[in-house]
């Protein structure tokens, strides 16, 4: 693929520190992340498809198989597919090439970054072939985590290589976008993509050292007899949730911003339009950086917090809808008296429009104390959650492949089973997201397989819910083929097959050889990323 | 947008109306709840559907004709592109702090528990609940036989559970009265509620605490107030309860 001009050779690839190989290798990795926790996914739709053991051994055992499922479910599509698919395949292939520059600041730690990030996935399989296989779900709470005899070292190892690795990673791209950029370009001359990963990186390398904090303390307790979380011995129960979270909210911004990014690039491309209000879209993120580390309360307003904060953190959260807001007008304005065409990277954004929507929306009442004093820990927040970061950021990557696959493998993709395998996902999204809505409010609590207790309907939304997840298992295998398929086998792309403006199309080859650009690229103050219509 | 600025005008008005909104006499959170939840819906589905129709209208409207066309999208004079961020910026505010002081009122409602509530202790443990009563009775229900008393209530009376955790972190969860508080050990925390009608209901686990988390639920039973003076005395003297 991409660089080598000389056939396949292994170790090209593993001693590689050429970015734009890094950032396939991050694709692998996550996209193979994606498909064991997808496997899991199935699996506890089986079980939950009705009340009682479907597929467990029995209801008395039967948690110890459906959690460590769930665990690695939850785990693996975070830490393994959205972090590393955003931060790590699409900011390695794509800062460099956006912004100008022959690689990234320090090529040698990025390929550092990569192999700590597949020990990572390594690590976390091993879930599934150690005897005492980990069940403290993807937030590994305390007083359970500690007491269980689950393996909690393998989480909290696979938590500080991944977090490591993006730790590192931030500090690479970030000096990268701030010094590498390519002579004449200025701030406000930015793709929406670029600032979309500079906003990210930033929370990612202020918010992570305090989760990998809070997991080694866990480890403490559990292995080494100290008691920080420990109630009983003067410890705070309540200070790892607040760690956790101080991160894990941030955490989410660190995939939705990228992923709004993404979107914005195929918006402005496919409609070959300017960006509808582009400074207050970049104030926006901006914004978001400023306000995700004050709303973390909002995962913990029924426990046993001060009913200040829980107030508090009520008003904050809810003010996260003003920099989100003015994103989405800028990326629906975007539309705006544009020339669209469609093609399968404006399938997903077009799709990425009701996503934004839904998934957005439903986080209001969430956000409000009350509210989720009811809705908290139901399917409510499942499909919620799914809505924004199982569908719409997962939908960002799988764009993001098909947008820039004519850059990144020199072929074009089959659009004609790239469109199957999207109208399979699409539908298959809703079907399963939907029903998960209606019985949460109905009181349907999350991570439980059996629900004999509630009525018997449930059991219905239920078997709906896991024939969509099936309807979007067979749309991701044919996606996923499609791009093995084209990648050997598509027709030879040319250089700017969607006739962008953005450097990554009009300054390089395709696939874009070493040193990424033939001549060095010198911008001017007129020179816009989204310039169509001069 | 002009649909917008007039649905978000009314809306902000309605943070004026609330202001002037007397309390109800008797409080009753899962009924503020339900109609929170009803105003909640509307407000996010008139914010819905005027984002996706002019999202959808604009991707049909703005189709490419021509080979070779481009945008013609808009270059905002700085005082437009101030007033694009600046008025949106305060409408979505005004919704959120109408959202914010109708939600707070509830909550209120959620904290300040009636004086003349009933109060019960409730203990989990992985993966049962127990009830203790002001008179010393404890009550258990075992959710694989369906035996035992688990939680009684009076009707029209508020109840307020004390709750504290020997083990993990549990939450009790009433869907039917909805209201959850997690239970952990070293705190008590508490929540309170009102029942309405006689009947059962269920309260379930919703913090997950391992192997039998779907099944830490037990059976909630509103009485007669008679009816539950005499099982609490029953009780009281080791008799069989209801
Ligand atoms: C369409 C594909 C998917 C299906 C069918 C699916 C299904 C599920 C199911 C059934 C659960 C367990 C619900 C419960 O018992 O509480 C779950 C949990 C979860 N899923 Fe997915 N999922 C999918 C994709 C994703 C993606 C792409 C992500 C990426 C962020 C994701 C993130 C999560 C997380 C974080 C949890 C919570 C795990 C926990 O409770 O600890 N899922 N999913
Ligand atoms: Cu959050
Ligand atoms: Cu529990």
């Amino acid at each position: 693929m991409s660089t080598a001009s000389s056939g396949f050779k292994l170790s090209e690839w593993i001693f590689t520190t050429d970015h734009k190989r890094i950032g396939i290798l991050y694709l692998i990795g996550s996209i193979a992340a994606f498909a064991v926790a997808g496997i899991m996914a199935l699996l506890i739709r089986i079980e939950q498809m009705s009340p009682g053991a479907t597929i467990v051994s029995d209801v008395y055992t039967g948690g110890e198989q459906y959690n460590v499922w769930l665990y690695f479910h939850g785990a693996a599509m975070i830490l393994g597919f959205l972090i590393p698919g955003l931060t790590g395949f699409a900011a390695n292939y794509l800062i460099p090439l956006m912004i100008g520059a022959k690689d990234v600041a320090f090529p040698r730690i990025n390929a550092l970054s990569v192999w700590l990030f597949w020990a990572g996935i390594v690590l976390a399989l091993l879930t599934f072939v150690v005897p005492d296989k980990p069940d403290v779900m993807w937030t590994g709470y305390p007083p359970y985590s500690i007491k269980t005899g689950g393996n909690l070292a393998l989480y909290v190892f696979t938590v500080h290589l991944i977090g490591f690795s993006s730790i590192l990673a931030s500090v690479n791209f970030l000096v990268t976008i701030i010094y590498m950029r390519a002579p004449g370009m200025g701030w406000m001359q930015l793709n929406m993509f670029i600032w979309g990963c500079f906003t990210a990186l930033i929370i990612q390398l202020v918010f992570v050292p305090v989760l990998a904090a809070a997991v080694t303390l866990l480890l403490f307790d559990r292995y080494l007899g100290t008691h920080f979380y420990d109630p009983a011995n003067g410890g705070d129960v309540l200070l790892y949730q607040n760690l956790f979270w101080f991160y894990s909210h941030p955490a989410v911004y660190v995939i939705f911003l990228p992923a709004m990014g993404i979107f914005y690039e195929i918006y402005a491309t496919m409609a070959k339009n300017r960006i509808f209000n582009y400074k207050a879209a970049v104030y926006g993120m901006i914004g978001i950086v400023l306000v995700s580390g004050e709303v973390w309360v909002h995962h913990l307003y029924y426990s046993g917090m001060p009913d200040w904060i829980r107030i508090g953190q009520m008003v904050t959260t809810l003010l996260i809808s003003v920099p989100v807001g003015l994103m989405t007008i800028s990326l629906f304005g975007t539309l705006y008296r544009g020339a669209i065409t469609f093609n399968i990277p404006m399938y997903y954004g077009v799709a990425a429009l009701y996503l934004l929507l839904i998934g957005g929306l439903t986080g209001i009442p969430l956000a409000m104390t009350v509210m989720s004093v009811h809705l908290g820990e139901t399917s409510f927040v499942h499909a919620h959650f799914h809505f924004i970061m199982g569908i719409f950021a997962a939908f960002s990557v799988f764009a993001a492949v098909d947008f820039w696959f004519p850059k990144i493998s020199g072929r074009m993709l089959h659009e004609g089973r790239a469109k199957i395998g999207f109208w399979l996902n699409f539908i298959g999204v809703n079907v399963t997201f939907w029903p998960l809505f209606i019985i949460g409010v109905d009181g349907m609590p999350r991570r439980y397989w059996d629900y004999s207790q509630f009525p018997a309907y449930f059991g219905n939304y239920h078997k709906v819910a896991t024939i969509g997840a099936f309807i979007v298992a067979t749309g991701m295998i044919i996606t996923i083929s499609n791009w093995l398929l084209s990648a050997v086998s598509g027709a030879k792309a040319s250089n700017n097959p969607w006739g962008s403006k953005s450097l990554e199309w009009t300054h390089t080859e395709t696939p874009p050889g070493p040193g990424n650009f033939p001549q060095d690229v010198v911008l001017d103050g007129n020179w816009s990323p989204y310039n169509y219509s001069k | 947008m002009k649909r917008v600025v007039s649905v978000m005008a009314m809306l902000g008005l309605g943070l004026t109306a609330l202001l002037a909104h007397a309390a109800a006499p008797v409080p009753d959170p899962a009924a503020s709840w339900n109609h929170l939840w009803r105003d909640v819906l509307i407000d996010l589905f008139i914010i819905g559907a005027v984002f996706l129709s002019a999202g959808l209208y604009w991707v049909f409207k703005y189709r490419a004709t021509r080979e070779g066309q481009v945008g013609e999208g808009p270059q905002l004079t700085k005082l437009a592109a101030i007033g694009f961020a600046v008025i949106p910026a305060f409408l979505f505010m005004a919704d959120d702090f109408y959202l914010a002081a109708k939600g707070w009122t509830v909550w209120n409602e959620y904290r300040n528990v009636p004086r003349n509530a009933v109060e019960v202790k409730v203990t989990g443990s992985m993966w049962t609940w127990s009830f203790e009563y002001e008179n010393g009775v404890t009550t258990i229900f075992d959710p694989d036989s369906k035996t035992g008393d688990g939680l009684v209530v009076p009707v029209g009376k508020p109840v307020v559970l004390r709750m504290n955790s020997v083990d993990v972190v549990h939450s009790f969860f009433l869907p039917e009265h909805r209201v959850k508080e997690d239970l952990m050990p070293g705190r008590v925390t508490y929540l309170w509620f009102q029942p309405k009608a006689v009947g059962e209901t269920i309260a379930t686990c919703a913090e997950y605490c391992g192997n039998r988390h779907s099944f830490m639920w037990t059976k909630v039973k509103a009485v007669p107030q008679a009816e539950f003076d005499q099982w609490l005395a029953n009780m009281k003297q080791g008799g069989k309860g209801a």
